[in-house]
């Protein structure tokens, strides 16, 4: 499998980068290299294997339904680049 | 000297009062200030709360209440975040970001009473393996080949600040994180020991995520059992990590005592790169030899899956960051660059944000999750992995831990295999399996190559056993004998 | 009940499936200690976790599991026992970390169904796909600024229930049915308080159209309508559009549409067509989530009655009408007002009471059961004095108004006001003389044979006693006195 011009930009579009026309031959070449290399996967005989998920050998531990958290947004809001009064911003969102 | 003394026999010096903590930081704040413009092995230094930090360990020492790290002086990689101290992942989209919140584990470093020198540096948001990522410079290795003092090696990634402190003796030890090899390959080209801990061993919370099914924090110090002393106050259950092992810590620093006597030592056949060096060919034969001698039996075994480990960890890796980076927009921390509208505004912040790495990482991620591509890239590397995972839970029906080398190479120079993502990536190929499969593995160092860089070996135990990844590793550095020191390092003008 | 269009080119028939969002009722969110209180100052029910700082990792609320899965019990689905969450990637403004935490591949409640009663009586069965727990995304004001949208992330990371329906609805009627009824029992449950004005129940409506025995036909989306009125108009609003789409010869094209209540009418929702690609994967921050059957049985032990069961009991044990029945078990509520007031007392006659006098009165007043001002045991002291005969029907009427108004118990007000029904006969007799002597007139006519006016003299000797004579006694004495 090999991408397409078409494919670069659809996936950073996906990805949110923003991609200058110029820079879109370049991330071609550089992401079929590694997508080329990665295809040495397709030899491997995975018929009936399950596939793992994640890290740990271990199940899904729950927490009690308590509030615990929350109750300061000046911290939730102090690292933010706009925002006004206690509110995050962003450019306007027309839906 | 002060800084090259190790963290066990510091914590016994304070405790006798041959010195004060606020002059062991002291003599490591002077270093840090002397040799970090050169190394950049810290992104930031925070000496004054260091040495703040310092004279509380010396009243809490006075009235015997210290921890067991009271008073000795650390490097904290700059993926952990501290609270009200700058956490930037190597990213300019974090330039500026204070996290109101300290990671569990480094809250766990601050509770045994340590004291933090610094954020080292690290590749962009641990994605590299030379620390050339990093949006706030490259880190020198202090270590130079015999004969070239021109030539500037990299320390590893992408825990190379960190590696690169310890080192250089800025620091007595640090933490990283390892995610394919980040902990385990900077140890090696740096000549330390360090422990990638069984997935699930170090809570996650507070550390920024590349990749979170492999990513797992781990100590850097100069021997084996400063490793196993900072591991024993980083580990621990953690109700705030769902991937967290309720299991008790074990007393590594004890099991550092255990002897190899009557294990079984895995030799893994597939565990040779095509053009490794000699020198590390005959430093593995060296290490099993020292195994032998101690009374351990080495046995052949095979991983017959570990050639694809490599391609299996950049399918999985990058997936998980892709969805990890997405909070990375610019909305409620970070970098913002202005747009129009939003989709504008993510793809700007994003775009300037990010380093060409990160980005490269974050597309092919996104490409291997899309819709018509999952089953044939993320489907089978999943699968895949469940291979690897096999592989070692057969090895280790027979055997109680492997050898293997960390790393093919010794460090190599700054700028080489930067044009090259593929070659960069061949780095991890002897430490990716294991993070693959989750199990504990260590880095010791064995030998010098010819130039005279420190070589590697790495000790691969089974799930929730690092005491025999340390009582093996143990083993090698007494029979080593490493006393090589870099060329870089404090009170040695460089 | 047949529901369909008459096109120009024949009969088209609608076919709809809905996808429930319900807010689960919890104390803390999903993943996340912090509260789900609604209408808080912005940001102030945000943990780092909901608003993904660096770092931060999910942690499962043991309660919200629960809840999921009381539902899937109420729903009659199959609950399994391992399931999964996966990562729903997409950017947003109102979605901080850049997913949904969802459950795609392996939801914790598999297939169920709801039986729905229709206007004429019958019943149908409609097929629940699924149900799985998600998190609710934030909320953006986009009129309160020129140029920004404001972002408030107090319901992000809320637990939700995505419960989806089968294809099986076919008219506005059966929708609006199956919302009603899903709505009771999420409120029976107690796992989600059904409030579609708050919005912790709201629906995307899936329609599309086809002449009867086709095979489906595209359908649209219509995303997030907020009142059963609305999701049953979007539905005839939606269908009669791609009905227009098809007969002009076009083709209607799968896309999310949003319904605007003011024009009765869908439109394309734009901001949501591109890329909708949302890579799911498992989690990586969490593991498989395994149910122990024990713990399952447990909460089906815990389970309260549901309206099907606590129908057909009604029926059986207080003989009523299944008209009636239904009507008294739409809210768990009013069901206990119901069975309170019956208890020991003719049961039917209490039904009456409560769908007639006494929800006239609520609807008058603009109370709720929870808030009426005639609580379940006066109603019930009302029809006992009734019973023992101390009140007629008629002065029964009055107390309860005068229970409505004042609050007060019915004997307090019988008392205090004198209401007692005349029972003494000779007061009777005297009252009804008076009548007859006063009129001659009607007496001759009704000898004549005119016996309807015997309800004109009844009449008149209750107006002579305030109302109070019993009818019985009253008009035994009439009947003898107009015999003899």
């Amino acid at each position: 499998m090999s991408l397409d011009p078409a494919t670069v930009r659809r996936i950073a579009k996906l990805a949110r980068i923003r991609v200058e026309a110029g820079d879109v031959g370049r991330l071609q070449g550089e992401l079929n290299d590694i997508l080329g290399w990665i295809e040495t996967l397709s030899e491997v005989d995975v018929s009936g294997v399950a596939p793992l998920t994640g890290g740990a050998q271990i199940v899904l531990r729950l927490r009690a339904d308590e509030v615990t958290d929350g109750g300061m947004a000046e911290a939730v809001l102090a690292n933010a680049p706009d925002r006004v009064g206690a509110f995050f911003t962003v450019p306007k969102v027309v839906e | 000297m002060l800084t090259d003394l190790t963290i066990t026999a510091a914590a016994g010096a304070l405790r006798r009062g041959d010195f004060t903590a606020r002059e062991l930081t002291q003599a490591h704040v002077d270093a840090v200030a002397a040799l970090n413009p050169r190394l950049n092995a810290f992104i930031t230094v925070t000496s004054e709360r260091a040495l703040e930090q310092a004279e509380a360990a010396d009243a809490a020492l006075a009235a015997g209440e210290a921890g067991v790290l009271a008073g000795i002086p650390l490097a904290i990689k700059d993926l952990f975040c501290t609270a009200g101290v700058r956490t930037t992942a190597g990213s300019r989209i974090l330039e500026h970001f204070v996290p109101p919140y300290e990671s569990s584990v480094t809250a766990n470093l601050l509770r045994d009473g340590a004291v933090f020198l610094g954020k080292a540096n690290l590749d962009e948001f641990a994605m590299g393996s030379s620390n050339m990522t990093s949006a706030f410079g490259r880190v020198e290795n202090p270590w130079k080949r015999v004969g070239d003092a021109e030539a500037m090696l990299v320390p590893g990634g992408s825990s190379g600040g960190s590696a690169a402190a310890v080192a250089a003796r800025l620091v007595m030890g640090a933490t990283g994180t390892d995610t394919g090899g980040s902990i385990r390959q900077p140890a090696a080209f740096c000549g330390l020991a360090g422990i990638k801990p069984t997935y699930g061993r170090c809570s996650r919370w507070g550390v920024v995520a590349f990749a979170s099914s492999l990513d797992q924090p781990g100590p850097f110090a100069r021997t084996v059992g400063d490793c196993a002393l900072l591991l024993g106050s980083m580990a621990g259950f953690d109700a705030k990590d769902s991937t967290s092992v309720d299991l008790a810590v074990p007393d590594f620093a004890a099991a550092c005592r255990r002897g190899v006597a009557g294990l079984r030592i895995g030799v893994p056949r597939e565990y040779r790169a095509d053009a490794m060096p000699e020198a590390m060919e005959r430093l593995w034969r060296q290490g099993l030899q020292w195994l032998r001698d101690a009374g351990a039996a080495i046995v052949d075994v095979s991983l017959p899956h570990t050639k694809y480990g490599l391609a299996t960890y950049y399918i999985v890796a990058p997936a998980e960051a892709s969805s990890n980076l997405a909070r990375y927009d610019g909305v409620r921390f970070g970098r913002r660059e202005d747009g129009h509208d939003l989709t504008e505004l993510y793809e700007r912040t994003r775009a300037a944000g990010f380093g060409a790495e990160v980005q490269r990482r974050i597309m092919i991620g996104t490409y291997v999750l899309s819709a018509g591509y999952y089953d044939a890239y993320y489907l089978r590397a999943q699968k895949v992995r469940a291979l690897i995972l096999r592989d070692f839970t057969e090895a280790f029906g027979q055997v109680d831990a492997l050898l293997t080398p960390t790393a093919p190479t010794a460090a190599f120079a700054q700028g080489e295999k930067m044009d090259d993502p593929i070659a960069m990536y061949l780095n991890d190929v002897f430490t990716v399996p294991a993070s693959m499969a989750g199990v504990p593995a260590m880095s010791v160092p064995g030998g010098l190559d010819a130039q005279g860089l420190p070589l590697g070996l790495q000790v691969i135990g089974r799930p929730y056993d690092e005491e025999t990844v340390f009582a093996v590793s143990q083993v090698i550095e007494d029979a080593a004998g490493f006393s090589a020191m870099p060329a870089i390092r404090a009170g040695v003008a460089a | 009940m047949s529901y369909t269009i008459e096109g120009a080119t024949g009969i088209w028939e609608i076919v709809c499936g809905l996808e429930v969002h319900a807010q689960v009722i919890s104390r803390s969110k999903l993943f996340s200690g912090a509260a789900t209180d609604f209408g808080s100052a912005p940001n102030t029910q945000v943990s780092f976790v909901d608003a993904a700082f660096p770092g931060m990792l999910p942690v499962l609320n043991e309660e919200c599991v629960a809840q999921a899965v009381r539902t899937g019990l109420g729903l009659n689905a199959q609950i399994n026992l391992t399931s999964r969450f996966d990562r729903k990637n997409y950017f947003y403004a109102d979605l901080p970390s850049g997913y949904q935490i969802s459950q795609f591949a392996h939801p914790i409640v598999g297939r169920g169904e709801v039986e729905i009663e229709l206007a004429d009586g019958s019943t149908r069965q409609i097929g629940v796909t699924r149900l799985h727990l998600e998190q609710d995304a934030g909320k953006s004001l986009h009129d309160q600024d020129p140029a920004r949208s404001f972002i408030d992330f107090n319901r992000c990371g809320v637990a939700l229930m995505e419960i989806v329906s089968e294809p099986d609805i076919r008219t506005p009627e059966e929708a609006g049915a199956y919302l009603r009824k899903l709505r009771t029992v999420l409120r029976y449950l107690g796992t989600c308080d059904g409030n579609m004005d708050e919005g912790s129940m709201r629906a995307d409506v899936n329609v599309s159209v086809r002449h009867a025995g086709e095979a489906f036909r595209t359908r649209c989306e219509v995303k997030n309508v907020n009142s059963i009125r609305f999701v049953m108009l979007a539905i005839e609003a939606e269908a009669r559009r791609q009905v227009e789409v098809w007969e002009s010869g076009g083709e209607v094209v799968q896309e999310t549409r949003l319904f605007d209540p003011a024009r009765q009418a869908t439109r394309s929702m734009r901001s949501k067509e591109d890329a909708h690609d949302y890579r799911y994967f498992p989690d990586p921050d969490l593991l498989p989530l395994v149910l122990d059957q024990g713990w399952v049985e447990g909460l089906r032990a815990g389970l309260p009655e549901l309206p099907d069961a606590k129908r057909a009991r009604f029926v059986r044990d207080y003989k009523l009408p299944a008209y009636d029945a239904g009507v008294l078990v739409a809210e768990q509520s009013t069901a206990d007002f119901f069975e309170t007031v019956a208890r020991g007392r003719d049961a039917r006659l209490a039904a009456n009471w409560i769908t007639g006098d006494f929800f006239a009165a609520l609807n008058r007043t603009g109370r709720t059961i929870e808030t009426s001002p005639v609580p379940a045991g006066d109603l019930g002291a009302l029809l006992d004095l009734l019973g023992d005969g101390t009140i007629n029907g008629r002065i029964a009427k009055e107390v309860f108004e005068a229970m409505v108004e004042t609050g007060a118990a019915p004997g307090e007000i019988v008392e205090r006001r004198g209401l007692r029904q005349v029972t003494d006969t000779g007061a009777i007799d005297a009252a009804v003389d008076a009548v007859l002597a006063a009129n001659p007139d009607k007496l001759a006519e009704y000898r004549g044979g005119k016996d309807k006016l015997f309800g004109f003299f009844v009449g008149q000797v209750m107006k002579a006693m305030e109302g109070k004579g019993n009818p019985g006694l009253v008009n035994e004495a009439l009947r003898g006195r107009l015999a003899s």
